[in-house]
């Protein structure tokens, strides 16, 4: 990301332009500025437009590029001589020749690509990029599950890789990455999650060849510990993944004889294969070793905790759905490491008992999932909340014994949090205002609490103005009222949740409408919402990205028209069972970020008015429409959206009536782990 | 060919034919052990050889005398049907006293002396006849000796492959030195004659001769628990070392030619006949044996210092193929591999192209973590990722198939052309034979309208599975290939 600062003062200087006031600042103090504005995506445009001066300094100033299409690259190719940094992710198509430009262009500058949502390229523009851009470090090939190994032996060219992800490549096996590991010696970082046709043997030799490795993620190889002798012999290496590798086992780990002094980050989820004679022979000497996730892993006994004793340097150990054991417990209350994340998320077996013993040794504790832990009562939370008080996040989904007192200890003992998940629980107004004493809070999620009302959500609002995420999904005691509070006190909001909400009217989207940062907006099943509110939110949020209007029966094409012309950020759009027709959708279709459309039973919508709306919206990666169009739809038309890049996903479900709002627990309720 | 009516009559027309009343004396031996005129008697062996070689010789030369004439193939015919015939009474004999053997068992020696010596007689008569009849098909003396094996293997007594048709030779020029022993289904005699050959091929090569006590031994088998055996080029490229003794067709295992025999009259097919013939009456342990490669210099060869005795004859088949010969199979698929001994091009061809893991270097590995072994050792080097043009060719499809049936037609015929020729020469010179009277005079014509002698692929060869049937079926099917191309 180093700019060039080119000396260009003799602009500046000239006697043309000396009564531009501009002029009297140097191109130094401007790029320092220009480092500056990245918070804010239009600034730099605002910027760039100011005068002409501005506009060449921030095109040479320029290191990073998200072109919204690849089509339009070509015309960003003079402007912006000195990119680097170059991220694709928003073009699903980028084929061969547009490869070939980009490496002809940025032969020299170009340090990093990333190719992760984008498909229809080549081994050969591969080739032609890697070739070219020799000064690529980081490159990210995610999901392309067409590349084979000849893109592997491309990849090989790039002499200075350091960082590669190659998740999902489904195709590339041993061979390629055998190029890639004898063309890539300096590779720190790769990722082979997924790349079900690598084996031991592409493993070892990448451990063999590349030996400046300190982050690899092999999840979900075909692989046994015989490429972990020599990846453990790696130096350097800090991270390792082997998630889900089941062909990893005790029996195999007792053979190992290398130890890996420098792992920081071991990562041996969903191997059910591995208990604690082989996690102990994997990480014994590692000294470093500060993060240890075992998820869905064996049931953490008193022997599986005591592996762990020796490391004094541990900081953060999950054990997400496990099955934890009293011995267990006890055995990790005795980590001599100060522990400062625990996750117990999906633990069956944890208890009231367990918890509060291991909480009370762990005094330094900044993150706590208790998520679904159903049996634990006040007793944990009262010894959590006074033993930890340094807590920071906290997520107590779904604990539905916790009784409404519990959030009041929260609120007066841990005063640092920042994260509080406390959905589906009975939390109420008066632990609301007590958690609202926490400050610093930015991510409160109280779906499913009916017992929150307008009251607790002012308190909220009035002291908690960091707040970026709220959720509010189904707790239907919320109205106008706590809404506008929050609004109006939380002016960094970025998500908010009120989905299912009768209460909710567009008074509410007219006061969210004020939160300039707002992103994420879910007004599901809000009845009371019509097009009016939805205009607000278009005028007001700018940085809109997602909206979700599902069932939101009275938002129509009215809605549409200010989102069309004011959402230009506008990515994500949920648009079922709305009363939006031909007309909105249309002109919907003319934001040129939109991405992905979900249109379900539009009231007013026929195929002629979808093909338009199709045609003219061509940054759309992902459609999903109801099977009934699928015929009614030109095969010309549904071909050429394919071909730029666009995925249909056909629904076949019927038209579906709002529920009961108090019936759909019954169907969904407390019972299941998720919430709907 | 009745069993019973041979035996009365054949015992004393056999027995006059031999002058030589001291078959008596040795014919009675065999009741002893057997080893007395074993392995551990060289002065006795190259006695033997010695007579052997003159008597061979002046037969070579009677042979290369009358090879001008024209050879008559009804002659030859006439020749075989007889020995069929010779045979067949001899087995029925056989039978016989085998039938009698529990009347006799408590009488005194007696009838079982005179039984033995009628059979001996009537052995040596059939050697040294076959050993006329064959010697002549060959050029040399060794091709002589392979011909002649099958008919001592016939007879049911031999339990081993190979050659002992020098032994059989030695009995029938001197029956004294105790060989009519064979008729008692001795074990030993296989190895016996076996070294017989062997020096018998040493003297005719003018190789030094090395008496048992000069070889150094292998590391594994302490000297002298095992015997060694050298068996010369000829025998070793041979693709024959069964032959049917009536229609003369050759097979590389014993249990096919006894299959095969099947078809030359019910006497073949009684139990007897068929059975494998037997080791077990061996009372005691058999000496271990181990083979010497005949090429000089070679590290198989009991010369070398360091030598490293070879296990079974087809080891030192395989050796000699591998090592010392030509390299004539060649891959159809790659068409840069070769290979001496067919099976190994077969092997090859199973998995050529197939799983080719190719190296940056050009080298290829059949296996993949070899090719990773190699990209691990070497600097620079990587996996040769195959373009996707270059993919087609690589794996041949019908194409592909119909190329290496006609490369592998084309490399028999240059394979076996020696083979080939050698045939050829066997046939003349097996007429020429024919045309010859036999100075014995054993011969009469007798019936040989019976005999089939046309049906070279009348038996079809029991399918065997394990991996020495099917070289030996690749040997076999081998000699088709020369016929084949000579058609073309």
């Amino acid at each position: 990301m180093k700019f060039q600062c080119k000396r260009i003062q003799h602009r500046s200087l000239s006697p043309h332009s000396s009564s531009n006031l501009f002029n009297v600042l140097t191109e130094e103090i401007v790029c320092k500025i220009l480092d500056h504005l990245h918070d804010d995506p239009f600034a730099i445009k605002s910027f760039s437009i100011t005068c002409k001066s501005f506009y060449f300094i921030e095109s040479r100033h320029r290191g990073s590029l998200r072109p919204l299409r690849a089509e339009l690259l070509p015309r960003t190719f003079h402007r912006y001589p000195s990119v680097s940094l170059l991220d694709l992710s928003l073009c699903p198509r980028v084929d061969d020749s547009t490869l070939n430009v980009i490496s002809s262009t940025w032969k020299t500058t170009l340090r990093s690509i990333n190719l992760s949502r984008s498909r229809f390229f080549t081994n050969a523009g591969l080739s032609s990029l890697f070739i070219n851009c020799s000064g690529l470090v980081e490159v990210d090939l995610s999901n392309s599950t067409h590349l084979t190994d000849l893109a592997a032996s491309a990849i090989a060219e790039a002499r200075n890789l350091e960082m590669l992800s190659l998740a999902r490549c489904k195709l590339i096996t041993d061979m390629g990455i055998g190029c890639i590991a004898v063309g890539c010696r300096k590779l720190k970082s790769l990722c082979l999650k997924w790349c079900l046709r690598v084996g031991d043997l592409g493993v070892e030799l990448i451990a063999l060849k590349c030996k400046q490795i300190r982050s690899l993620d092999l999840s979900y190889l075909p692989i046994t510990e015989k490429c972990l002798n020599s990846v453990l012999k790696l130096q350097n290496l800090e991270d390792l993944v082997i998630e889900g590798c089941h062909g990893i086992d005790d029996d195999g780990l007792s053979t190992l004889e290398q130890s890996c002094k420098s792992l920081k980050m071991l990562n041996l989820s969903n191997c059910q294969n591995v208990t604690h004679t082989g996690l102990s022979s994997l990480i014994n000497g590692t000294e470093q070793l500060q993060q240890i996730i075992l998820a869905y892993g064996s049931s953490v006994t008193s022997d599986l905790a005591k592996c762990l004793h020796t490391y004094s340097k541990l900081q953060s150990i999950k054990l997400d759905g496990c099955i934890i054991t009293w011995s267990g417990i006890k055995a990790m209350a005795c980590l001599r490491a100060p522990i400062k994340e625990l996750s117990f998320s999906k633990c069956l077996g944890l208890t009231d008992d367990g918890l509060s013993f291991l909480v009370q040794s762990h005094k330094y504790l900044r993150k706590l999932d208790i998520t679904c832990c159903r049996k634990i009562t006040y007793t944990s939370i009262d010894s959590i909340t006074s033993s930890c008080t340094f807590l920071t996040s906290l997520r107590m989904e779904s604990c539905s014994l916790v009784p409404k007192e519990a959030f009041v200890l929260i609120g007066e003992r841990c005063s640092f949090l920042e994260e509080l998940d406390a959905t589906d629980n009975e939390i109420d107004d008066e632990g609301l205002k007590s958690i609202s004493r926490c400050s610093k809070l930015s991510i409160l999620k109280l779906g499913i609490c009916s017992n929150i009302s307008d009251e607790g959500l002012a308190k909220v609002g009035s002291c908690c103005s960091q707040l970026k995420e709220l959720d509010l999904y189904r707790s239907t005691a919320v109205s106008d009222a706590g809404i506008t509070a929050i609004a109006d006190g939380c002016p960094a909001l970025e998500m908010i949740n009120i989905a299912y909400n009768d209460k909710i009217t567009d008074k509410s989207l007219i006061s969210l409408s004020r939160c300039g940062m707002l992103k994420v907006l879910e007004i599901r099943g809000c009845l009371g919402v019509s097009s009016t509110g939805v205009s607000a939110i278009a005028v007001g949020c700018k940085q809109l990205t997602v909206l979700d209007l599902k069932k939101c029966f009275n938002i129509n094409d009215n809605g549409m028209l200010p989102l069309a012309q004011f959402s230009q950020n506008l990515k994500q759009i949920n648009l079922s069972y709305c009363s939006v027709t031909d007309v909105g959708l249309v002109a919907l279709a003319s934001l040129s970020r939109l991405q992905n459309m979900t249109i379900l039973h539009l009231a007013g919508l026929t195929p002629n008015g979808l093909a338009a709306a199709l045609l003219a919206c061509r940054a759309l990666t992902k459609v999903k429409l109801h099977a009934s169009f699928r015929p009614l739809l030109s095969q010309s038309i549904l071909g050429y959206m394919e071909a730029h890049g666009c995925v249909f996903h056909w629904r076949d479900k019927a038209f579906q009536k709002e529920m009961d709002p108090k019936g759909w627990k019954l169907h969904f309720g407390r019972n299941s782990n998720e919430v709907p | 060919m009745d069993l019973e009516e041979k035996d009365p009559q054949q015992a004393p027309f056999t027995r006059q034919n031999w002058e030589d009343s001291s078959i008596l004396d040795y014919s009675t031996r065999i009741k002893s052990p057997f080893q007395e005129f074993d392995q551990t008697h060289p002065s006795m062996l190259s006695d033997n050889q010695i007579k052997f070689l003159i008597q061979e010789g002046a037969l070579n030369e009677l042979l290369q005398a009358s090879e001008v004439q024209d050879w008559d193939p009804s002659a030859m015919l006439n020749n075989l049907s007889f020995l069929e015939q010779k045979i067949h009474q001899l087995q029925d004999l056989v039978h016989l006293i085998i039938g009698r053997k529990g009347q006799v068992l408590g009488r005194p020696d007696e009838l079982v002396a005179q039984q033995q010596q009628l059979v001996t007689a009537d052995l040596t008569s059939i050697i040294v006849q076959l050993i006329s009849t064959a010697g002549s098909l060959l050029p040399s003396g060794k091709s002589t000796l392979s011909v002649a094996t099958p008919s001592l293997e016939q007879t049911g007594q031999f339990g081993g492959v190979v050659f002992p048709s020098a032994q059989g030779l030695n009995d029938g020029v001197h029956p004294q030195n105790g060989c009519g022993s064979k008729v008692s289904e001795l074990p030993n005699s296989v190895d016996i004659s076996r070294k017989n050959g062997n020096e018998q091929n040493h003297v005719i090569e003018e190789h030094e001769l090395k008496d048992e006590e000069d070889v150094e031994e292998g590391e594994s088998l302490l000297p002298d628990t095992y015997e060694i055996l050298q068996l010369e080029k000829e025998e070793i490229l041979a693709p024959h070392t069964h032959f049917c003794t009536i229609c003369g067709k050759g097979f590389k295992r014993d249990a096919n030619l006894r299959m095969h025999m099947r078809g030359h009259g019910d006497e073949y097919k009684t139990p007897g006949a068929l059975a494998k013939p037997t080791k077990e009456s061996c009372s005691e342990p058999a000496i271990i044996k181990r083979y010497s490669c005949p090429y000089a210099g070679c590290k198989r060869n009991k010369d070398h210092k360091k030598f490293q005795p070879l296990k079974t004859i087809l080891c030192v088949k395989n050796h000699y193929k591998r090592t010392h010969c030509d390299k004539s199979y060649i891959c159809s698929r790659c068409n840069t591999k070769k290979f001496s001994v067919i099976a190994d091009l077969k092997t090859h061809e199973k998995h050529c192209g197939k799983d080719k893991w190719l190296c940056s270097c050009g080298t290829t590995f059949s296996r993949k973590d070899k090719l990773f072994g190699h990209i691990a050792l070497f600097q620079g080097h990587t996996p040769a990722i195959p373009s996707e043009e270059v993919k087609a060719p690589v794996w041949p499809s019908d194409r592909g198939d119909g190329d290496q049936a006609a490369n592998k037609v084309g490399s028999m015929n240059i394979n076996f052309s020696s083979n080939v020729s050698s045939e050829n020469e066997a046939q003349s010179s097996m007429d020429i034979k024919g045309s010859i009277n036999d100075p014995a005079g054993y011969f009469s014509p007798l019936n040989f309208d019976t005999c089939n002698f046309g049906g070279f692929h009348e038996f079809p060869r029991p399918p065997y599975d394990d991996s020495e049937s099917s070289f030996a079926f690749l040997l076999s099917g081998s000699c088709s290939y020369p016929q084949k191309s000579g058609e073309d």
